[in-house]
């Protein structure tokens, strides 16, 4: 049904991911896929990480983790944004589009008043995206 | 599998990240106001906030006594300190010409291999937007105007006698030190001051992994200290000064924006026009506060580059041409000739010169140093420090000279030739009306009407990008180094900029809160002064 299931993962929140992470996890096995996480920094020196390449490591990591905990496999692939606080969606849609993901899993925010003025991040990338999204609440 | 997803593919390379206990965002505090999140440094964001809002309390409640004590206080700061201003700008040229000449020159920013980030076009555009782009369009026509027939730097006398009559035999020594004495203040001193800071915020966040705020600068003076009460303080006047800055030239930007639109299509010129303004310029950066940085800042700061060529071509062109490009190499060889003289800095004679003005001038870029600095530093990783230092001190400072050549060439022909008829020897020599200056001397070029429209939205569109960037530095610097804190505070701060200029506009206070921002330059000059210790050692400490 799918190819490849990719899931944007926040390293500086992951309790906040564990929902996602698991159904991205179940999903991957029930159908054989791969699941790629995709991580977002900068250049500039941030919490997790001091360069970029740090941050890669992290995420490398990560992934690699994942794959020996649910027995999957799995992948990971770091985009380098300037800004990312505005730039997360087009960045995860191009991401998804390079990557060849069909799936894309991710959590979501709780839903709050503000999401009328300003699109969550779940929301545009299921409008935007030619993948199939699964948003899971958190 | 993992190979082909990497998405950074080349390694940037050795670099020798300080090592230091502090993790970056140790210090802030998350969490969210009704449905605004946010991520905030504790305590820089608080008393930063708190501190504005105590000034801006302070101007309007005791406004007389305000402008008096800040009004009186600049004057003093730099007839005071004008040798310790001139001295430092001095300092910081040479400093920044060793660093092409010298080895430190072939470290790149962001390490060895790091590729970089915008294309010169888009760096260019950017620098140049946030470092000067709007005191071009006021001062282009008014100060090489006024340098030749005023202010008699170096003791050049006018060639205007008080009666009014030129004096033929001064005429061309004043033409030359016009252009000379304007391009000093526009040419490498400025830049070296904007070098310095750019380049020390550069080096230790991208080769030393420190955080993007002012403070990660002074670390190899102060240690582990810069993260306690030394940084905070060094933050918070940083955020300070330019909000400060930005909200003040913002509320007298409105004015002249508001002059010229009343000289150009008789719009009336009062507070409603400039609040609505405000608002507009406001309206416009927080949208492209919204968009980011490739698409917002930079967009617009391409946009402003080709306006202002275009302008720039189009005085050039439609001007008296040869005329020009005589005084702009003429300007140049007087600029080179007197370059020792105007940035000495003891025992001068031209006292109005260089404390009205030189004194006056670094002061000022001292003051913005710290959002222009940090700006500068953000886009320019993947550079050499070489190409760095050759590309944000040389080349800025020729587009100054050429752009000071065009229009005040122009000025200063239309002043000498016609001074009975010209609009610009009316608004600059016989009357002193600064926002006036650029339209006037438009007057007196075919299509006036059109170019002096260009000229307003130039203005307005340099205002939208010193705000939009001016509030993510200021953004960065409260969230303790991070740029990925959440949207609503780069709203926070790019409304609290508009509303603060709004306030002062309304209730008095404009001069007397820029005459502090002024004043900070001072402490901001001995901060500047320990930047280029601070890069010695960052440098002398990086792999080559």
């Amino acid at each position: 049904m799918f190819t490849r299931i990719m899931v944007p993962v926040d390293l500086t929140h992951i309790d906040r991911l564990q929902k996602a992470l698991r159904c991205a996890a179940d999903l991957a096995k029930l159908y054989s896929l791969p699941v790629i996480y995709v991580g977002v920094t900068t250049a500039l020196p941030g919490k997790l990480a001091h360069t970029p390449e740090e941050y890669t490591d992290l995420l490398a990591a990560f992934s690699a983790e994942q794959g020996a905990d649910e027995g999957i496999e799995t992948g990971f692939h770091a985009i380098l944004s300037h800004d990312p606080a505005v730039e997360l969606d087009p960045a995860l849609i191009r991401a998804a589009a390079e990557l060849q993901a069909d799936l894309i899993v991710m959590a979501s925010h709780i839903p709050n008043l503000m999401d009328y003025v300003w699109p969550s991040n779940g929301g545009t990338i299921a409008s935007h995206a030619k993948a199939s999204v699964f948003v899971v609440r958190v | 599998m993992t190979d082909e997803t990497q998405g950074i593919p080349e390694p940037e390379g050795p670099v020798e990240l300080i090592d230091t206990e502090y993790e970056i965002g140790q210090d802030n505090v998350e969490g969210s106001v009704g449905p605004f999140g946010f991520d905030i440094h504790n305590p820089v964001f608080v008393i930063s906030g708190l501190t504005i809002v105590i000034f801006v309390f302070y101007a309007l409640v005791f406004r007389e006594q305000a402008t008096e004590a800040f009004g009186a206080l600049r004057p003093w700061l730099t007839s005071t300190f004008n040798w310790f201003f001139l001295g430092s700008a001095n300092i910081f040229v040479i400093f920044c010409l060793l660093l092409i000449v010298t080895p430190w020159g072939s470290v790149r920013l962001g390490g060895r291999d790091a590729t970089p980030d915008y294309t010169y076009a888009g760096w260019f555009a950017m620098l140049f937007a946030a470092g000067m782009g709007i005191g071009l369009m006021f001062f282009g026509v008014l100060e090489p105007v006024y340098h030749m027939a005023i202010s008699e730097p170096l003791g050049v006398p006018s060639p205007f006698a008080e009666d009014g009559t030129i004096i033929e035999e001064n005429v061309e020594a004043a033409k030359r030190m016009g252009l000379a004495a304007t391009i000093y203040h526009w040419g490498l001193h400025p830049w070296a001051i904007y070098a310095v800071v750019a380049l020390a915020l550069a080096l230790f966040s991208f080769n030393k992994g420190l955080p993007l705020t002012i403070r990660s600068a002074f670390y190899p003076i102060f240690g582990e200290r810069v993260w306690g009460w030394t940084g905070h303080i060094i933050d918070t006047l940083a955020v300070f000064a330019t909000l400060f800055g930005l909200a003040t030239s913002l509320g007298f930007g409105a004015q002249q924006a508001n002059a010229g639109l009343e000289h150009v299509f008789g719009l009336p010129n009062n507070v409603e026009v400039q609040v609505v303004l405000i608002t507009l310029i406001t309206a416009v950066a927080l949208v492209s506060v919204l968009r980011g940085l490739d698409g917002g800042v930079k967009v617009l700061s391409e946009i402003n580059m080709v306006l202002a060529a275009l302008l720039l071509l189009f005085v050039l062109l439609v001007g008296p041409t040869l005329l020009i490009l005589s005084d702009f190499v003429a300007g140049l060889v007087t600029y080179a000739q007197d370059l020792v003289a105007l940035s000495y800095p003891l025992n001068r004679e031209d006292t109005g010169y260089m404390n009205g003005w030189t004194a006056f001038y670094w002061a000022w870029w001292i003051s913005w140093s710290p959002f222009v600095g940090m700006f500068i530093a953000r886009v320019s990783r993947g550079r050499t420090v070489r190409e760095f230092v050759i590309c944000v001190l040389i080349i800025p400072s020729l587009v100054c000279v050429l752009w000071m050549a065009v229009f005040g060439g122009v000025a200063i022909d239309q002043v000498l030739s016609d001074p009975a008829n010209s609009a610009v020897k009316a608004q600059v020599i016989d009357s002193y009306n600064p926002p006036i200056s650029l339209f006037a001397m438009l007057e007196g070029l075919p299509l006036a009407g059109i170019t002096s429209t260009l000229g307003i939205v130039l203005v307005i569109v340099f205002f939208v990008t010193s705000s939009d960037s001016g509030s993510l530095v200021i953004d960065t610097i409260t969230a303790g180094g991070k740029v990925d804190a959440p949207v609503p505070q780069r709203v926070f701060w790019c409304t609290f900029e508009g509303a603060v200029a709004i306030v002062l506009l309304l209730g008095g206070g404009l001069s007397a809160l820029q005459a502090m921002v002024i004043s900070t330059g001072l402490p901001f000059t001995v901060v500047l002064l320990l930047m280029c210790v601070a890069i010695g050692k960052g440098l002398a400490s990086e792999p080559r």
